[in-house]
């Protein structure tokens, strides 16, 4: 292998323009497979969801999974696609163990959904994604590689494979190319596959998991030269399974062409594998032999014609979408483009709507998700979705502080309290003794005391100077342990000190 | 003209996984292209208005529920196996050692 010497992304970008497409296979989340009844849950005991048809067994005949159909016709409507009156399923040959037929049944030349597109935003500004073709095929089995370098197809001794994936409906999204999008190449290939996750995600149709492998990028990355109008030669680098390996996985590859191309060198058409641990792509199957498939209709399966009327029932079932979703909100939030975008990117929306659901105002729900507990899934290294508090809960602690049951110093406790796992933020209120002091009696005694511990400032208030309260509001809030209503007690010592 | 070439035939038989000898070629090529040449007539009826055929029955759209059915035991699918291994399937290496 020869040595290749990366150019520095600048120089790259200066030198030549990027062209990048994207194919994504996403599993349906149906309860059956594509073409027969076994369940498609994700980390069964190997082989266990697995009958004659998916097996691939003499005699046995594939029928096609309604629910699957329904799925797809979703998905490619929501990318504003055209959905064929008539198309079918095509043998797509090849000889590798992860399919048991020694075919995947796909579609070639007559996809379900063509001619779409997808919006999305890179630093404010939008790109038009044009989408190629959706189309319906089943998963692949998975295999393990045994002996040989670690886990690695290439030298292994032999393979183990588990067919319970082999037969999950996969819908492939296929773009046109991705031009013009220069230096932000890399955050336009991660916005379209965000965008793309959260569009399927808003369908219902799919979990979208991308650690899981529900959801994985092809990512095809050619360059031209500044001005030229060829395309270069294009790499295609296999199963990008996370959005931020999608970014990386194009800068590197844009470095990586460049300094051959640079070097007078040829860009070799191949796939490639993104190495996580390097944030580089490394050289997988070369296609020195144009793959050839021989593709042709499926014998076993009768064509497809979904009526318009079936289709149209579909297009009103479609959910509020989430671009849509965003410009909604952020009416009705009041936000900036900035601040909702900083609650896109915290993966806040859902939690924020959910919380102002259950009782509290925008202001505060964002309040709370975006400073107080982003904080903390920030030290604990989780997303926010994940910390292990509910919007009910969230909502609850607003509820308290509105009543000026607690103040914001005391609320931020009883988040503790709940992250803590010390129960609901009733309970923690209740063990942690966090109320705000609201008898009166009891923080008179707490103000007279402090006047009497600060003459000198409770003085200058006496003369006039009102700015000087801040200091016995905070005295009185440390001697109360925080547990005081802050407006409350300055109000009560400006009483106090002939200033009310 | 021969409606397939000798070498076709060799692609194809790669393509297969299909080790033919020299002599095997030369003998399938020629009866293949006889074969082809014989379907090959069909062409010659075949109008611009009839498309080409896929399947023999005049249907469209038959699909199941989407419900559960009972699999196989790990067991039952691995007994026809010629080998097994952890609960899957053991197959031969894939590729060779990279070159």
């Amino acid at each position: 292998m020869s040595v290749e010497t990366p150019m520095k992304y600048d120089d790259a970008l200066a030198r030549f323009e990027p062209v990048l497409g994207i194919e994504t296979h996403i599993e349906l989340g149906t309860v059956s497979k594509m073409f027969c009844g076994c369940k498609t849950g994700f980390g069964a005991e190997p082989n266990t969801q697995v009958c004659p048809v998916c097996l691939g067994l003499p005699g046995t005949l594939p029928v096609t999974n309604r629910a699957a159909i329904e799925g797809i016709i979703k998905i490619g409507l929501a990318l504003n696609c055209d959905i064929v009156e008539w198309c079918r399923f095509a043998r797509k040959n090849y000889f590798y163990p992860d399919m048991p037929k020694n075919y995947q049944i796909s579609q070639y030349d007559e996809p379900l959904c063509v001619d779409g597109h997808l919006d999305v935003e890179v630093d404010g500004e939008t790109y038009r994604i044009e989408i190629e073709r959706v189309h319906m095929e089943e998963d692949t089995g998975k295999s393990l590689h045994v002996g040989g370098e670690t886990g690695r197809i290439h030298g292994a001794d032999y393979s183990l494979v588990d067919y319970n994936r082999a037969g999950i409906p996969l819908v492939e999204i296929v773009t046109k190319p991705i031009t013009a999008t220069g230096e932000r190449a890399p955050l336009v290939a991660r916005a379209y596959a965000g965008e793309l996750r959260d569009l399927v995600r808003s369908l219902g149709v799919s979990d979208v998991k991308m650690e899981q492998g529900s959801m994985r990028c092809d990512v095809n990355v050619s360059l031209m030269p500044r001005g030229a109008d060829e395309w270069g030669t294009r790499t295609e680098t296999k199963n990008v399974n996370s959005l931020r390996s999608v970014e990386r996985s194009v800068r590197s590859e844009i470095e990586r062409q460049a300094g051959v191309l640079a070097a007078g060198g040829r860009i070799t058409q191949e796939t490639r594998h993104f190495q996580e641990a390097t944030g580089t792509t490394t050289s997988g199957r070369s296609k020195e032999e144009a793959q050839d498939y021989r593709y042709f209709p499926e014998p076993d399966l009768i064509p497809m014609a979904p009526a318009r009327e079936w289709v149209e029932e579909l297009r009103a079932t479609l959910p509020e979408l989430p671009a849509a979703r965003r410009r909604r909100v952020q009416g009705e939030w009041g936000l900036t483009d900035l601040e909702l975008r900083d609650v896109v990117n915290a993966g806040a929306l859902d939690l924020i709507e959910d919380t102002i659901t259950a009782g509290a105002d925008a202001g505060s729900a964002r309040k709370w998700w975006m400073n107080e507990l982003s904080r903390r899934a920030t030290e604990q290294s989780v997303e926010l979705a994940d910390l292990p508090i509910t919007p009910a809960q969230v909502a609850r602690v607003q509820q308290m502080v509105d009543a000026k049951e607690l103040n914001d110093k005391l609320a931020r406790k009883v988040f503790e309290g709940v992250l803590a796992g010390e129960g609901g933020p009733d309970e923690v209120v209740a063990a942690r003794g966090l109320k705000v002091v609201s008898d009166t009696g009891a923080l008179e005694a707490i103000i007279d005391q402090v006047i009497a511990d600060n003459a000198d400032a409770a003085d200058k208030v006496r003369s006039g100077k009102v700015a000087a309260v801040g200091a016995l509001v905070g005295a009185v809030m440390k001697a109360s342990r925080g547990q005081a209503d802050a407006a409350g007690a300055r109000e009560l010592l400006l009483k106090k000190l002939d200033q009310a | 003209m021969s409606a397939i070439t000798r070498a076709e035939v060799a692609h194809l038989a790669r393509l297969s996984r299909l080790a033919l000898g020299e002599d095997e070629l030369d003998h399938l090529a020629a009866q293949l292209d006889q074969i082809i040449s014989a379907v090959a007539r069909v062409q010659e009826v075949a109008a611009e208005d009839i498309p080409p055929t896929s399947h023999a029955l005049p249907l469209t759209n038959v699909y199941r529920a989407d419900e559960n059915r009972p699999s196989l035991t790990p067991e039952q699918a691995l007994d026809a196996a010629p080998a097994a291994e952890q609960q899957r399937f053991r197959v031969p290496r894939i590729l060779d050692e990279e070159a």
